[in-house]
């Protein structure tokens, strides 16, 4: 078992014939994901690898069977992308691009909060169930199928934690990136849930930042709802204040969504935070320890 | 992106949104010209440097000289632009070092009854933009928001009906307005909102938003942020970007398509991802180092992007060591290990180096810097990496 994608998953490509759709669908496929379809509007009927390619994605899932998508389009039509998906009713859609503006997603998140579909991203590193399906770009080789749900704002600080983890012997059950961007499809607290209920987690790690206050809902959430053990890491506890660096959320404003307030909130929770980046497998190992 | 202030009210102005009547000066003589051109017996000279806490900031070359002044006459006016412009403004945004007063906004007096605080942001949580107000204007707002919450109301709003009259009359009654103030107050309201989306705005700011005699609502001062990631399809906008107001090496980092940001420590560290970039610099001040900056070099960069971020790096005089700690994600660690290599070549590294590798690649990266026998201290995961930068700077 695992949440969002396992080997059963039909993954559909939406920018399958754009440089960087080309060169992750490839990566996926070599991972063992089933890849059963692309969509570029205007070359439908072509095909790619041996993968057909349609024009819309309705089309796609009509002759596919398609049931999980991820998405490399370029971020002016990225919004319209995620629609399309939605409207054609994909379970599982993984927004991969980078720069979407922030407009386009509060118009489509408006539409998906109300959909039966989850998004996942923009601008994330996508979802991965280690040895049964990759979707997104993250190098597969350093996961490794196990009990350990992941969960994160970062993309390369997953692969960190990932690995540490895989060192340690702990595989993953499912690794998800949430992205970077302001709005985003789905937050801690959704997958705290699809962790708890799945049987194959049984702990869980997630990586946070600075600002806004997600680690502190998902902290909350955590004491009343999920009695798996779980770590967390809190990225730029040193940054200093008002530089803006890389991700829309790591900004600190007003003694608000610092980094000692989320470690605080994350500790009065029971769950263990990790003092250093290099400690985040280790601190999983000890909440396991715990209960 | 930011913009200045008279950038901003020109914006609002076109909107129709309530500014006050202004004019840029880039001389003591445009100074005195625009405050006869106002015409009225009281003129505001405003410092515009894209850094807050101008009215409170004072010059590093004269600390009687405040960034915002208020002047009765021409020969005032054109004395205190004389006096700003070409001057260092410090404020408690700038640093030190403050920043070059290049332009001054002559703006005409006006009658203030009560100072009220406005901004919009997209609010996570909401999924939607924000329009915050407090009847505590003029003071540090995220104080107000730490220390007195209640006094912060807001109203959601979708991007397509814009805020809805119903939503700005209760802001306006919440502020305790009252008779065509809430009228003025709603036009304001709405117009604002409408701004935001269609300028695809990160941030708009009013503070303060004032109340004048006559019961009209006006702009003193506004802010106003542009979503970068939107600004492809504002040509226009695009162009009001002052790129003296920002750090040069951040500047050059953009052009190159790397996100950098200068700090004031000693230890350069070039990261993929900001969550890992972030962490790496956690890590550095874990063991007594302080990073010199951020930078992220994105997965997407090639060897030139890479080459030119060392040269970023390298040009800080404060920087006394390097660290180099990849995740190699879509990042191959061969295109880094090439751009050490060639950093080498043609940029020279008068400093230690510090190099971390991991992922995609890997094991080809670090064959092709063990075979170049260049004076590279290799590390095995974080911990290792930091321990060995910052003795490199404790030993040299």
């Amino acid at each position: 078992m695992s949440i969002l994608i396992n080997k059963a998953s039909r993954v559909l490509v939406q920018g399958i014939t754009g440089k960087v759709g080309q060169l992750h669908t490839k990566g996926c496929a070599e991972y063992g994901t089933n890849i059963v379809a692309g969509v570029t509007p205007g070359k439908g009927g072509e095909s790619f690898e041996g993968i057909p390619v349609f024009d819309t994605v309705s089309e796609a899932v009509r002759e596919t069977g398609a049931d999980a998508t991820m998405i490399f389009v370029p971020p002016a039509f990225t919004a319209d992308a995620i629609l399309e998906a939605v409207d054609a009713g994909i379970p599982v859609v993984a927004a991969i691009t980078e720069g979407v503006p922030v407009i386009d997603m509060v118009r489509a998140y408006d539409i998906v909060r109300h959909s039966t579909s989850t998004l996942i991203g923009p601008n994330c590193p996508g979802v991965i169930t280690p040895e049964e399906c990759k979707m997104g770009i993250m190098p597969g080789y350093i996961h490794k199928k196990g009990p350990v749900g992941v969960m994160s704002r970062s993309g390369t600080l997953t692969y960190e934690a990932v690995w540490q983890l895989t060192n340690l012997k702990l595989g993953q059950s499912t690794c998800v990136g949430l992205g970077g961007d302001p709005i985003v499809g789905t937050s801690f607290i959704d997958l705290l849930k699809l962790f708890e209920a799945d049987p194959s987690t049984e702990a869980i790690m997630m990586m946070g930042e600075i600002g806004g206050n997600a680690e502190e809902e998902a902290a909350a959430f955590v004491k009343d709802h999920v009695p798996k053990p779980v770590a967390a890491f809190i990225a730029a506890r040193t940054a200093p204040p008002g530089k803006r660096m890389g991700h829309a959320g790591a900004i600190i404003s007003g003694g608000k969504g610092t980094a000692a307030e989320k470690v605080a909130a994350l500790e009065a929770a029971g769950i263990e935070v990790a003092e250093s980046p290099a400690d985040m497998g280790t601190a999983l190992q000890r909440a396991m320890a715990r209960k | 992106m930011k913009i200045h202030e008279f950038q901003a009210k020109q914006i609002l102005r076109d909107a129709g949104v309530a500014v006050p009547k202004g004019l840029v000066a880039r001389s003591a003589d445009e100074a005195a010209a625009a405050f006869k051109e106002l015409g009225g017996n009281l003129a505001v000279v405003k410092a515009q440097i894209h850094a807050g806490g101008r009215g409170k900031g004072t010059l590093k070359e004269n600390p009687q000289q405040h960034g915002v002044q208020l002047v009765k006459s021409a020969d005032e006016a054109g004395k205190v632009a004389g006096a700003l412009l070409g001057n260092h403004l410090v404020t408690i945004q700038t640093g030190d070092e403050g920043q070059t007063v290049n332009q001054v906004l002559v703006e005409e007096g006006c009658d203030i009854a009560r100072e009220l605080y406005l901004g919009i942001v997209v609010d996570r949580a909401g999924g939607r933009p924000a329009l915050m107000v407090s009847s505590e204007g003029g003071m540090n707002i995220e104080e107000v928001a730490a220390k007195t919450p209640e006094l912060i109301f807001r109203e959601h709003f979708h991007p397509d009906t814009g805020l809805l009259s119903y939503q700005a009359r209760k802001l306006a009654a919440l502020l305790g307005l009252k008779g065509k103030t809430v009228r003025s107050a709603e036009k304001f309201m709405r117009s604002l909102c409408r701004v935001f989306v269609q300028c695809d705005c990160s941030l708009a700011e009013i503070n303060p938003l004032v109340v004048t005699g006559d019961g009209e609502l006006l702009a003193l001062d506004a802010k106003i942020n542009f979503d970068d990631n939107a600004l492809f399809r504002h040509k226009d906008l695009a162009e009001l970007r002052d790129i003296s107001e920002e750090e040069p090496a951040e500047v050059r980092a953009g052009q190159a398509g790397l996100s950098y940001v200068k700090l004031d420590g000693n230890i350069g560290c070039l990261v993929n991802g900001a969550g890992l970039a972030m962490s790496t610099m956690d890590l550095i001040k874990l063991h007594g180092g302080e990073p010199a900056n951020f930078l992220d070099v994105g997965g997407g960069a090639g060897v030139d992007q890479v080459t030119e971020a060392f040269r970023i790096l390298l040009s800080d005089k404060n920087v006394k060591a390097v660290l180099v700690n990849i995740f190699g994600g879509i990042m191959r660690c061969t295109t880094i290990a090439n751009a050490v290599l060639e950093a080498y070549q043609s940029v020279g590294f008068n400093v230690p180096l510090v190099v971390r590798l991991e992922g995609t690649e890997v094991e080809e990266a670090r064959k092709l810097l063990a075979e170049s026998k260049l004076d590279i201290i290799s590390a095995e995961g974080l911990t290792d990496a930091a321990k060995k930068v910052v003795e490199s700077i404790q030993a040299a």
